[in-house]
């Protein structure tokens, strides 16, 4: 196996890679978990907890 | 101080703070520079006001006292919350906030020394490396160390980009730092020749790489949703993006190394990186952007979302310019001219610093008990806004002028092959580019001190008047008194 091979290979391997990154980011069965995890900053709590006065974050854009 | 009953908010406060002040601070000694190339009399004869020793203090102090400052108040205030937990010690994060600013006041102290490894952007000296590594080893402990404590199973895209920042970094700056201490103050690298440049600007391109892009792109996938109040565009793309930026970033490397001693093929194989790093970089900016769709509206009234927005925008267009600098012949004509630095200052002042101070209006009020983006004054982050884009497009404008014509008379042959022009006739025709850089630069700097106002104002308001308004009881009154 001469350095060429190994050239090949880890083009190869890289190639393979990156097809299994997208096979399971974009994978249909996991749709409905990547939503889910897209929302984890809007799921505070303490927002409300600690600002009683100024109300929930997401709802900032209407009273102005 | 405001103390939250949930959150460690002083370390993310403090940072927040130094993030504006040493932003200021190297933002001045940036502008000195410039004016000393457009007036070199500036220098008034003293060494330590020369600009080979003010250069690495401002390239310092921009990039790792107000860029990192940005970063750890960034990354500590999103790894909290995105994982509800507090931080993992708030000794370790104090001693990573004073740790810090100890390393920018002894770089402060020693680069107008003259005190320097001369290895561009690891300029400090070994005892300083030291510091720096137990210092990050100790902000790696903090931040990992949060997210093990993490109420939710997944770790958000964010602090995948900010760990990756926090790793990468640590590696590079051990790798590329190891030397042979001679004194206190001198130290000789172990690397030399050309194994030691390409290490150099394995560390260099990777400070771009990973401290100013993967560590931006952290802010970027938390503030920009939470500003525009809508999840990002897509999820998914963002687990491609990641994946692929860190995968591909660690070879462009040698493209800081074109038609040197550095073997043929490595440079190839550095321009074809950088140029599918086109690719990861859109990815992410589209990302970013599309986040706003179905709410561009709000793009008209917050000055915030704007700073953020406008960021990506320069960040793409510096993402773009990058790869078409990296093939060899077009680096052929921009390497050794301002065109590099107007490049840089594409990312640095339009990427980096407007994320960067998007993101810093976006929590600073949250320090004080107010809503986030809560400002003394929305117009003064508008005037801002205006400010930070007119004098980046001074800056970098001006350096493409410049440094096209200096490759351009650089390369220019008389018929006899001689050279046409000499090398001080390309400085003299660079003045009116020097000056209208100053002018950028010193806009840019004048926006800083509108924000520092502003952020000084926003305190004395939460420190003062409303406080008589809350309930007494409430976790809102609570909060004031702890301030108070």
């Amino acid at each position: 196996m001469d350095m060429t091979d190994l050239r090949s290979l880890a083009t190869v391997l890289c190639a393979i890679g990156f097809a299994t990154v997208v096979w399971w980011a974009y994978g249909p069965s996991r749709k409905q978990r990547f939503e889910e995890d897209a929302q984890l900053p809007f799921l505070e709590s303490d927002d409300e907890a600690y600002h009683p006065a100024s109300g929930n974050l997401r709802n900032r854009g209407e009273e102005s | 101080m405001t103390d939250h009953p949930q959150y460690n908010y002083k370390v993310v406060h403090q940072f927040a703070i130094m993030t504006v002040v040493w932003g200021i601070v190297g933002m001045l000694v940036g502008v000195f520079i410039a004016a000393q190339l457009a007036w070199p009399a500036l220098n008034f004869d003293i060494s330590w006001l020369s600009f080979g020793r003010l250069r690495p203090l401002h390239t310092n102090a921009v990039i790792f006292a107000f860029g990192g400052s940005a970063l750890m108040a960034c990354s500590l205030f999103v790894v909290q919350r995105t994982c509800h937990a507090r931080l993992i010690s708030d000794g370790l994060a104090a001693f990573v906030f004073w740790g810090w600013q100890l390393v920018i006041v002894s770089a402060a102290i020693t680069l107008p020394m003259g005190l320097t490894t001369s290895k561009e952007y690891a300029e400090l000296e070994w005892p300083i490396d030291l510091l720096i590594a137990v210092v990050w080893v100790c902000y790696a402990i903090v931040f990992f160390g949060t997210i093990m404590k993490r109420r939710d199973k997944h770790i958000y895209v964010a602090n995948w980009f900010f760990g990756g920042f926090i790793l990468a970094v640590a590696i590079l700056h051990i790798i590329n730092s190891l030397a042979l201490p001679a004194t206190l103050t001198k130290s000789y690298s172990v690397y030399s020749g050309t194994v030691d440049a390409m290490v150099q600007w394995w560390y260099g391109h990777n400070a771009v790489g990973f401290f100013l892009t993967a560590g931006f792109l952290g802010i970027m996938y938390y503030f920009v949703p939470k500003q525009a109040e809508r999840p990002v565009y897509s999820y998914r793309l963002s687990v491609v993006h990641f994946w692929a930026l860190i995968a591909i970033y660690v070879w462009a490397g040698p493209h800081h190394l074109h038609y040197t001693s550095l073997p043929d093929w490595t440079q190839s194989v550095g321009m074809v990186m950088s140029l599918v790093l086109l690719a990861p970089s859109w990815g992410g900016m589209i990302n970013g952007m599309m986040t706003l769709s179905g709410a561009w509206d709000k793009l008209r009234t917050d000055p915030i979302l704007k700073f953020l927005v406008v960021s990506l925008s320069f960040y793409g267009m510096s993402t773009f310019e990058g790869p078409m600098m990296s093939i060899k012949s077009v680096n052929a004509l921009s390497h050794y001219t301002d065109w590099t630095i107007g490049h840089v200052h594409s990312g640095a002042l339009g990427w980096v610093a407007m994320i960067s101070i998007g993101a810093t209006y976006h929590l600073i009020p949250l320090m004080y008990g107010r809503k986030a983006g809560d400002m003394y004054s929305v117009k003064l982050i508008d005037l801002h806004f205006w400010l930070s884009t007119i004098g980046t497009v001074l800056y970098i404008v001006s350096m493409w002028v410049n440094g096209l014509m200096q490759g351009l008379m650089w390369r220019a042959v008389n018929s006899d092959g001689t050279l046409t022009y000499s090398f001080i006739e390309t400085v003299e025709a660079s003045y009116a580019g020097y000056v209208v850089r100053f002018v950028g630069g010193a806009i840019f700097l004048f926006g800083m001190l509108v924000m520092a106002w502003n952020v000084w104002k926003t305190r004395q308001l939460a420190l003062s008047g409303p406080a008589l308004e809350a309930d007494a009881g409430s976790p809102e009154a609570d909060a004031r008194e702890v301030m108070a």
